[in-house]
């Protein structure tokens, strides 16, 4: 039997599960990018999480920034390096090379550099390396000759010490690596992106290579908060989520009542469209209102109204959300859609899912956030989110503004398991709602058409007269 | 040490650090070139200091060492790092700035 590639996790959330668990164990994994698109910090990150939650003792070699500077620029992630560094858990040590002092003058090689990384992973048994940024080694030595056949020795050496190590490197023009290190790790490569579309920021992570492993190809986005980095997709983009029996209280009695399940399957996706002033934020609020009642934490993103509007407004039509607020079993996250791109919202609501741990979440509207996203990713990232959270067991509502019945161009309906539609009727005296369900999956549903009134104790839904008794009442 | 106030070539010492790791070939060529450019050209005015890696190796990252052997200058100012085996005579006394004697 071969024996599996064993790895390391990064504790970077999405990367590993982007990578099937995380990084080579005991191999050199190349990370490239430009300036600024977070290379040192994954490489952080990887050594802090390696020490905190992994037991695993990690070396930083800087040869760039003093090491008091980079523990400042990682302090506001809640990483403390001399903590660490004081509890044993990280040696680090920087290394200048500066290019005006030396002279050559004959045969030399590298071997203090082997000395000092012995040293130092000798002082806290370390298990993960982070070499930061190689590149200043090709800057600061005259004889490129001898740092290639230098570097190649120290990446047998990493290897030969069962370091899971991670070196960065400049990005090249037209290479992955202005001085080719990719040529010397053969295992992982990971290349980071920060560029601009549509004028918006966006970062983005690709797995070059990774030997022994499937893994994703594609471009995945990446989000640095004070959280720290964030990799969508967060979960594999499989089809592996349980199916669960158990329901949700939609907040409407009668709603439940058109549902055999009496109510949204948990961890089911709902999508409630309607046109404007459908009264869909209303729906949604008795579903937030019910999960609270039920002891049990919601998340509402609003993406048109703050906060304290929504408050107001479900107040009129007798919903009073802000008990729950107060209880801390109702998060309202509200944000302007053109706050940045689709990808860094994405992200946002992911670290409030994972920090909060909601069972409901409410997204109000989906149709504002897709509008912001560029091209084809939109429809993958909507995707992504919705798998996120069926993947979590989180029961979903989205709400989108839509007028016709039509399936909406990104097919966001096909992915959904429930689809419930209001719209207004117009008419020659007055203006009504009316509601049905289009689909249900998994579940006997109600096919009528029911009369929604917003009233000042929340929305009522009531059967319609049948053709025969509306001929009958006309009679 | 004192710096005299006017310095002059006489008046300067040569404060020398040569790292190396282990009694290898290299080491043992660097160490004895060294001495012989030293006896030829600073005679009384220089001393050197020989560091084992291998022996001391907490010692690499105070003076910033990573190539071996590597021959520090640490006086007169400003701090030179001399790489190699210290062959090429001529670099090594641009290195120290050294004027040859003819």
């Amino acid at each position: 039997m071969v024996e599996q590639l064993k790895k390391v996790p990064t504790g970077i959330a999405g990367l590993d599960e982007l990578t099937g668990g995380g990084l080579p164990a005991g191999r050199p994994t190349l990370v490239c990018g430009g300036p600024g698109c977070g290379k040192t910090l994954l490489a952080t990150t990887f050594l802090v999480r390696g020490a905190v939650d992994h037991s695993e003792p990690g070396l930083l070699v800087s040869f760039d920034e003093r090491i008091p500077d980079m523990g400042v620029n990682v302090a506001s992630l809640g990483f403390d390096l001399p903590d660490l560094e004081a509890r044993g858990l990280l040696a680090t040590d920087y290394v200048h090379i500066d290019r005006q002092e030396m002279h050559e003058t004959g045969e030399y090689d590298l071997e203090a550099l082997f000395i000092r990384l012995n040293l130092a992973v000798n002082r806290v048994g370390a298990r993960r390396v982070v070499l930061d940024t190689i590149d200043t080694l090709f800057a600061g030595i005259p004889n490129q000759g001898i740092v290639r056949s230098e570097l190649r020795r120290l990446f047998g050496w990493l290897k030969d010490h069962q370091l899971t190590t991670v070196i960065t490197a400049e990005r090249g023009e037209g290479s992955l690596t202005r001085h080719g290190i990719e040529e010397y790790v053969s295992d992982c490569v990971i290349l980071l992106d920060h560029r601009v579309i549509e004028d918006l920021s966006t970062r983005r992570l690709r797995i070059v290579k990774y030997r022994g492993t499937s893994h994703g190809t594609n471009e995945y986005p990446f989000l640095i908060d004070e959280q720290g980095i964030t990799v969508l997709p967060i979960t594999s983009l499989g089809l592996r989520h349980g199916a669960s029996n158990e329901s949700m209280s939609t907040g409407l009695p009668q709603l439940d009542a058109m549902l055999s399940s009496k109510g949204y399957f948990k961890g089911s996706s709902t999508l409630l469209t309607g046109g404007p002033g459908t009264g869909k934020t209303t729906i949604a609020a008795h579903f937030a209102d019910a999960t609270c009642r039920n002891g049990e934490r919601c998340i509402y993103f609003s993406f048109e109204e703050s906060a304290s509007q929504l408050v107001r407004n479900m107040r009129s039509a007798g919903i009073d959300l802000q008990p729950w607020i107060d209880k801390g079993l109702l998060r309202c996250q509200t944000s302007r859609p053109s706050l940045g791109g689709l990808e860094m919202h994405l992200a946002l609501m992911v670290n409030a899912v994972r920090d909060f741990r909601p069972a409901t979440v409410i997204i109000d509207p989906l149709s504002a956030l897709l509008a912001i996203g560029v091209g084809s990713q939109t429809a993958f990232m909507a995707l992504r989110l919705i798998d996120y959270l069926k993947s979590h067991g989180v029961t979903a509502l989205y709400l989108s503004l839509q007028d016709s019945e039509e399936p909406t161009s990104l097919h966001i309906s096909s992915i959904m398991d429930t689809w419930i539609v209001v719209r207004n009727m117009r008419s020659d005296t007055d203006l009504s709602r009316r509601l049905h369900i289009v689909k249900a999956r998994g579940m006997a549903h109600s096919n009528q058409v029911r009369r929604m009134e917003i009233t000042n104790s929340g929305v009522r839904l009531t059967d319609l007269p049948t053709a025969r008794e509306a001929a009958e009442g006309l009679r | 040490m004192m710096t005299p106030t006017r310095p002059s070539e006489a008046a300067e010492h040569w404060s020398l650090r040569l790292y190396v790791a282990g009694q290898t070939d290299k080491s043992l060529r660097a160490i004895n070139n060294l001495t012989r450019i030293c006896k030829e050209h600073l005679e009384g005015r220089y001393s050197i200091e020989v560091i084992d890696l291998l022996e001391h190796p907490q010692l690499a990252a105070g003076d910033q060492i990573i190539a071996l052997p590597t021959l520090v200058r640490r006086l007169p100012e400003p701090i030179k790092k001399i790489l190699g085996d210290l062959s090429n005579q001529e670099r090594v006394l641009v290195g120290l700035d050294v004027r040859p004697r003819t």
